[in-house]
């Protein structure tokens, strides 16, 4: 049989041979994988498509968005990985991909992935699925831990009480998946019997809900199933609301509003009607633990959760990610820079000897040097994002969200931005994309303004060669406080931002704690390449692009940067750098971060006329430490890296707020350093 | 004596039963979706100071703000014998 090489279930038997009175389906299913976060959805997607997986974006909108192929003698399964939701409501872009996709796109199948330790509460989304047009198969993941907290589940009796075919499954040790496929294509062939029992609302409202239907039936669009809309507006979901307002005539519309009116709570027994369906569903399908059962999960979190002691675990757990980044990846990093990078530019320039002056510059100095230097930050993101997703593949990350909420708090923020705003240390890239966990579109933008004052490697490493120029031995003391300044601005940028832009207003702080469970490897490790990937991506296009771009202006039209437009920019700007201590040198070393922070060092060296080892020097004689201090503040304060700007923009949707963000940090380290430079300039004399 | 609380005055290990959910329609599907629905009995785990709660509904455990777990309103259940899980 023909398989896909890179899949991974090459090896096992899924497939069952077509025959004579048993023809395979030819072509392509579609399948959709459905389940709420946490269950393990992406172990099983992962195992199904393999490297064959292609992520991107649902069309228009910053959700992500998963396919892959699964292949076997010669039929093909294309496997669409819906957002993780806990239901189907209007109340978010996910919830909304989700529904869609299902509606208007119709799968063969939908898989929903649950975990059988919470059963009950998963079960939730499956009744939501019940109402669409859609198989369902029941993927029960998790068995093994819900076996470990005393909980025994018997699949038979849960498939013959549901009505649609039960596959248990322990997606981390890859068992169950050969089943699960059999089963998708035993259902869709016709052979699995299929005989769904739907959930009823509560009876006290039976009768509103038939009364709605009569009244919305002839106008429902297709491909709507009418008893699915009745049901969502009664639950006075927004978009079918609107959506049967446009195509009602007035007079029907008022009859379904009065009668909304008169069951403004109607959602609760919606949704209790569920949980009474769900609850005799599994009544006699599972047997539950003696009472005072204690789980480890519960153990480990008496700490992890403790007001006090969960806060320094916390600091314990995040000292230990930043130890290993930098005592593993830095040592890297510093060899990629002197030895490969340096070596490619030699090479390249031995070649380009015979080119003319501005080719070779263009090529040496603007792209491999430009590129090259973002590159070598590889091994520290590689490092950082895969001790990251460790920690949220463990379970840990929710716990560090609900520890740090009291002082997210404080910036207009609530506990879940921690993980984002945390990943800035290793880039601020991620830590904008990683923004997307947060639900409530105001806190996930202010965490997106408030993401670019996270030191990142790059702007420590201007520090790194720069405070030891203007303060010998007490660099150390300058960085750290460096650091501290970046974090002082950023909770004042928030509260003040929040306050502004927001009236103060907080979002709704709803969040699961799951279960802690061993990390999936495979999950960390697609995980971290494709974070990994996301930033090398902006490297080959947004960085190379400006970099030729800025190379270009600081070369012509004179040929030296010092007569280059942007020296000439440099100078221009000078009576405004006065006020920070910046001559026009240091004016055109800030322009030249925007690509790369890094950048800084290196056009120094250039305008100061220095190889890199004597730029310390150099700097110490033309340069007072109050400006040395001043020009370090407003690196580490100053506007997002290209990279990080692009970045911005795709995740807010809009130019508006980039450019809101842009400019409040322009101001924010410009007033910063002109703040630090006159009062080191009293403190200190010039 | 069974009396009608905010969620977020139960004390750890005391458990209740949902009776209302205050708030808009919004907020009230995302957290009837999570299991806190009329008559589901909840065990607070959690409660410290004026920081978040962390509560165990339909045996998961979540986080709710202050605020949030106000807008709860439960049945306290006298058997509160300390006993966990549910």
């Amino acid at each position: 049989m023909a398989r896909r090489a890179n899949s991974p279930l090459a090896s096992c038997d899924c497939c069952t041979p077509a025959s004579a009175d048993n023809p395979l389906p030819t072509g392509t299913i579609t399948v959709a994988l459905a389940g709420q976060p946490n269950v393990g959805k992406t172990t099983v997607f992962n195992l199904l498509t393999g490297l064959s997986q292609h992520v991107g974006n649902w069309p228009g909108k910053t959700v992500e968005q998963k396919t892959g192929f699964y292949a076997c003698d010669g039929w093909t399964m294309r496997i669409v990985d819906l957002p993780g939701t806990y239901s189907l409501t209007a109340n978010s872009v996910e919830e909304q991909v989700a529904r869609d996709f299902i509606i208007r796109e119709r799968p063969d199948v939908v898989v929903v992935i649950v975990d059988a330790a919470t059963l009950e509460r998963n079960l939730y989304l499956l009744a939501e699925l019940l109402h669409l047009p859609a198989r369902v198969i029941l993927g029960l993941n998790m068995v093994d831990v819900a076996e470990q907290q005393g909980l025994h589940i018997e699949p038979h009796v849960l498939q013959a009480a549901l009505g649609i075919p039960v596959v248990p499954m322990v997606a981390s040790r890859n068992q169950g998946i050969c089943e699960l496929v059999r089963t998708i294509v035993g259902l869709v062939r016709g052979e699995i019997p299929y005989a769904p029992r739907r959930p009823e609302i509560r009876e006290d409202h039976q009768q509103v809900l038939a009364s709605l239907e009569e009244i919305v039936g002839p106008y429902v669009p297709s491909p709507y199933p009418a008893d699915w809309v009745s049901l969502k507006l009664l639950e006075g979901d927004s978009e079918i609301t609107r959506l049967v307002q446009e195509r009602m005539p007035q007079e029907a519309w008022e009859q379904i509003q009065s009668i909304l009116h008169r069951h403004e709570d109607a959602v609760l027994a919606v949704a209790g009607g569920r949980y009474d369906w769900i609850g005799r569903m599994v009544r006699a399908a599972v047997a539950r633990p003696r009472a005072g059962h204690i789980t480890l999960t519960e153990r480990v979190d008496r700490i992890a959760t403790h007001p006090f002691w969960g806060l320094v675990l916390l600091g314990a757990v995040l000292a230990v990610a930043f130890w290993l980044t930098y005592a593993v990846a830095l040592p890297i990093q510093r060899w990629l820079g002197s030895v490969v990078v340096q070596g490619i530019a030699e090479q390249v320039g031995r070649w380009l000897a015979p080119a003319p002056g501005w080719l070779s510059g263009l090529i040496i100095e603007g792209i491999i040097g430009g590129v090259g230097s973002m590159l070598t930050f590889a091994p520290i993101l590689t490092l950082f994002f895969a001790t990251m997703g460790f920690l949220e593949d463990v379970g840990y990350m929710a716990r560090a969200a609900y520890v740090m909420d009291r002082f997210m708090h404080l910036l207009g923020l609530h506990g879940k931005s921690f993980l984002p705003l945390f990943l800035g240390f290793g880039c601020n890239v991620p830590a904008v994309m990683g923004t997307r966990i947060i639900e409530e579109r105001r806190a996930r933008l202010l965490t997106i303004l408030l993401a670019p004052l996270v030191p990142c490697p790059a702007r420590m490493a201007v520090v790194a060669v720069l405070a030891p120029a203007f303060f010998g031995t007490r660099a150390p003391w300058v960085s750290g406080g460096l650091v501290f300044l970046s974090l002082f601005a950023l909770a004042l940028s928030g509260a003040l931002l929040n306050w502004i832009l927001f009236r103060g207003e907080r979002a709704a702080f709803i969040m699961e704690l799951p279960l802690y469970h061993i990390p999936n490897l495979r999950t960390i490790g697609l995980l971290v390449w494709q974070r990994l990937l996301a930033f090398l991506r902006k490297a080959g296009t947004v960085i190379l692009a400006v970099s030729i771009v800025v190379w270009a202006l600081s070369h012509f039209p004179g040929g030296t940067i010092e007569e280059s437009l942007l020296g000439r920019l440099g100078r221009w700007l000078s009576p405004v750098g006065a006020w920070m201590g910046f001559d026009w040198r240091m004016i055109v070393a800030l322009l030249t971060s925007f690509i790369a922070k890094e950048n800084a060092v290196a056009t120094l060296a250039v305008l100061y006329g220095a190889g890199r080892e004597s730029l310390p020097a150099l700097l110490r004689a033309s340069v007072s430490p109050a400006s040395g201090l001043a020009f370090l503040v407003a690196t580490m304060l100053f506007i997002p890296c290209v990279a990080t700007f692009t970045v911005m923009r795709q995740e807010t949707g809009s130019w508006k707020w980039t450019l809101i963000g842009t400019g409040f940090l322009l101001l924010l380290s410009l007033a910063a350093a002109a703040l630090v430079f006159q009062l080191a300039r009293l403190l200190g004399g010039a | 004596m069974e009396e009608l609380v905010e969620l977020s005055r139960l004390a750890p290990r005391e458990r209740g039963i949902v009776h209302t959910l205050v708030g808009g329609r919004g907020f009230v599907s995302r957290l009837a979706a999570l299991g806190f629905t009329v008559g589901a009995p909840v065990t607070m785990v959690r409660n410290h100071g004026q920081g978040p709660v962390i509560v165990l509904v339909r045996d998961t455990r979540i986080a709710l703000g202050r605020g949030e777990a106000a807008k709860v309103l439960v049945r306290r259940r006298e058997d509160n014998d300390g006993a966990e899980g549910e």
